[in-house]
């Protein structure tokens, strides 16, 4: 006899879950962890809701431009992939990563002088995992970690999610001030204090555009060698170099010893593959692939096979050149225009690689307000204050060259500079200063108030 | 019933919209309605237009959702809408007229003078700053005149502070205001049709209560009921009844006030507030015994109500 279903079949489940009230809310709140008290988002991140919209020109994103991938390329891997390695590219992998991946990133490393110890390589989820991974490593809550001033916006989250007592070093136009570093280091020591480690993106940084000198390099390499100190060298953007002499990497400096390395292909081929890494001496590493274990046992392997196919054609450097090419001509679009359309009392970065400028207006504009009126006009940045950990960089603001075409950034720049220029005026009318108004007509747009960083006196 | 929600838009308080807007749209779908999410873009009235809802519930905040821009189609396509009429909602964006309104009705707010940045550009305002400022004191709470969720609000501690204070309101709006600060307990009354529900009180856990304070778990302790005497509280509700209904709100609306040691001192009336997890209306209606379902059904009620708009 036929099975007969008698009963009715369950209301198919709520699309979504039901909101919490107030009071459920309240509950949770009991549950959460200390740690939660410090992680926050910002109204800014609200604001930035805004810069979805599809007619909101963004130079807030810090977005390689991935269009330039060739579909076909994209295609031909992934059915590659299918045909001759399906099964075990949809199976999990080992958490340290895939040998084959690890060659992968030995080789962009060699391309810039380092020569990494296979074994000391972890592939992570994205180099945010890396770091994620080496605070949990090494910070304990209070802890104090040192970073540059300002320092790369999603770092923050993650010092403060590990409560770390985050300490920022300011930067000039060579990077961090090293001068600055010793005297809070002795600060430190004078309260017995001892960081955990210094973070720092070195070359074209974000988002300040700068990188950190030769010299300075050396002393931080030093330092971190007489003090046994850590530092973290996370590196991007390096093989991003528009102009001049590549410069060696910290951890090419130092061989490894204190220095530990977080890379990334997400601005030289993809971030949608979230794939990175880090390189740190055993013990610290050994620390690092059981804190992965815990967070996500392994890093996806469909994408570090795609990695590893994309590898085997062997042009990915090409790959980088071409998209160098673009982006150099995107970042001298901006600067073009942001010494058109600036105001003669704004200040701004102009960087020989990388993603980002930096710009600093007169003390009184606060860029967080002014982002809210650049929303008006459609067009976003993000506010300097995202990068500081103490409310600093208020009348800062990161502007990125890369997810745009060269129209897109000059009409972008243009708006934000006639609000900008509004502001200065306003001002000057509120306080009798009036300053000159936006060259708005400047026969060439380059000259002189180009004027990046303060050099610090004496370095 | 087909119910549209509109949400989003271009508005500062877009995020805030769509959670508003989400959070409604699972309560219409629980109580058995047939939902139409909204987005308000450049599609909107076509939408509205191919499949008009029974009733539209309008979750966007600042400006061109509770301004009345919105309002103002749904009125044309003849399509019955939640919260205030146009006219109240134009009434309580412009801190500047409402104030105006609330004061002639004898309703007590804190004095104010209100610019626009004409008058700093072009009549040389700049020079009767001082002559106010004596007459507000200090502190001086600056803040645009339309929007919402204290975006653009500063507080200026001494003369110095007010020109950057100004330059930062007038990036939300080219209407300021410069508002004698009044020190007290932060109240918030909601309405809902004319009845007044348990007042709430926001308490920041250090600092001010800002933009994110206002929409983050746990940076802000709100009581509701707050803690007032029957006096306290009966005064609070009766000027926070006498505000909404003199800028002629009907459906909800949230008052805000400060309850000052001369009184309860009235900032504004938020025509369209916050439905998200941490506003307040929905804190009190909790607290007057209805669930977010029951208020949203109430709220559709009132919109379907044949009220004078």
């Amino acid at each position: 006899m036929p099975i007969r279903h008698t009963t009715r079949m369950a209301d198919p489940p709520h699309r979504r879950r039901a909101h919490a009230s107030s009071s459920d809310l309240e509950r949770y709140a009991g549950l959460f962890a200390e740690r939660t008290r410090v992680m926050r988002s910002s109204a800014m991140r609200d604001l930035m809701a805004v810069t979805a919209r599809p007619d909101v020109i963004s130079l807030a994103g810090g977005l390689p431009d991935t269009s330039t991938f060739p579909p076909q390329t994209f295609a031909a891997q992934m059915t590659r992939i299918a045909q001759e390695s399906a099964a075990e590219a949809l199976q999990y992998g080992p958490t340290e990563g895939f040998r084959e991946t690890v060659d992968c990133i030995v080789e962009v490393m060699g391309a810039e002088g380092m020569l990494p110890d296979p074994e000391d390589v972890i592939v992570t989820t994205g180099g945010q995992q890396a770091i994620d991974l080496l605070c949990k490593t090494l910070v304990d809550p209070g802890d104090a970690v040192i970073c540059e001033a300002p320092t790369y916006p999603g770092a923050i989250p993650v010092f403060c999610s590990y409560q770390a007592d985050t300490i920022q070093i300011e930067c000039d136009a060579d990077g961090m001030r090293i001068e600055e570093l010793e005297a809070t280091l002795a600060r430190l020591d004078g309260e017995g204090r001892r960081p955990k480690f210094v973070y720092s993106v070195p070359t074209f940084q974000n988002p300040a555009g700068v990188t950190m000198s030769l010299e300075r390099r050396r002393r931080l390499v030093e330092l971190a060698r007489s003090r046994e100190l850590l530092v973290i060298e996370d590196n991007p953007y390096g093989l991003l170099r528009y102009d001049g002499e590549s410069l060696p990497p910290l951890y090419q400096l130092d061989g490894g010893d204190f220095v530990i390395y977080v890379g990334t292909f997400s601005k030289i081929l993809s971030p949608g593959i979230r794939l990175g890494w880090a390189v740190a001496p055993p013990p610290v590493m050994e620390k690092v692939v059981l804190g992965k274990q815990a967070a996500d046992l392994c890093t996806s392997t469909l994408t570090q096979f795609f990695v590893r196919e994309y590898f085997r054609s062997g042009r990915w450097s090409d790959y980088v050149e071409s998209v160098g090419r673009i982006y150099r001509s995107r970042r001298d679009a901006m600067i073009e225009a942001v010494g058109r359309h600036f105001p003669p009392q704004a200040t701004w970065t102009e960087p020989d690689g990388g993603l980002f400028i930096w710009a600093t207006l007169p003390d009184y504009i606060d860029t967080g307000d002014l982002l809210a009126k650049a929303l008006r006009r459609d067009v976003a940045f993000v506010p300097g204050q995202s990068a500081y950990v103490d409310g600093r960089g208020r009348s800062s603001m990161r502007l990125n060259f890369t997810a745009g075409d060269e129209d897109e950034i000059r009409e972008g720049i243009r708006r934000i500079g006639k609000a900008i220029g509004e502001q200065v005026e306003l001002y000057g009318a509120l306080t009798g200063e009036h300053e000159a108004v936006p060259r708005e007509q400047a026969p060439d747009g380059k000259e002189p108030n180009v004027v990046p960083f303060r050099k610090a006196e004496g370095e | 019933m087909k119910v549209a929600v509109l949400k989003g838009g271009r508005s500062l308080e877009r995020s805030v919209s769509l959670r508003s807007g989400a959070r409604v749209e699972d309560a219409l779908e629980r109580l058995g309605h047939e939902v139409m999410p909204l987005e308000a873009d450049g599609e909107l009235v076509k939408h509205l237009a191919a499949e008009p809802p029974d009733v539209a519930f309008v979750a966007m905040h600042g400006l061109g959702g509770e301004d009345g821009t919105a309002q103002e189609l749904l009125e044309i396509l003849g399509i019955p809408f939640t919260g205030p009429s146009v006219a109240a909602c134009v009434r309580c964006i412009d801190k500047s007229l409402s104030k105006y309104d609330l004061r002639a009705a004898g309703i007590p707010t804190p004095d104010w003078f209100a610019f626009n940045e004409t008058a700093f550009r072009e009549l040389g305002a700049a020079d009767a700053l001082a002559g106010l400022e004596g007459r507000l004191g200090f502190p001086l709470v600056i803040k645009p005149s339309r929007g919402g969720s204290a975006l653009g609000v500063k507080f200026a501690e001494r003369q110095a502070d007010v020109p950057a204070a100004l330059v930062s309101a007038f990036s939300y709006d080219d209407r300021v205001l410069l508002e004698r600060f009044v020190d007290g307990r932060e109240l918030a009354v909601s309405v809902l049709g004319d009845e007044p529900l348990p007042v709430v009180e926001a308490i920041p856990q250090g600092g001010d209560y800002d933009f994110e304070a206002r929409y983050e778990i746990g940076r802000t302790s709100f009581v509701c009921p707050a803690q007032l005497d029957d006096s306290e509280t009966a005064a609070v509700t009766e000027a926070a009844l006498a505000a909404y209904e003199t800028l002629g709100c009907s459906g909800f609306s949230r008052v805000d006030l400060i309850l000052a040691e001369e009184g309860p001192q009235l900032l504004e009336v938020n025509a369209i507030p916050g439905l998200t997890d941490t506003s307040l209306l929905p804190q009190a209606a909790e607290a007057a015994g209805m669930s977010f379902e029951q208020l949203v059904e109430r709220i559709v009620e009132l919109a379907l109500e044949p009220a004078v708009r």
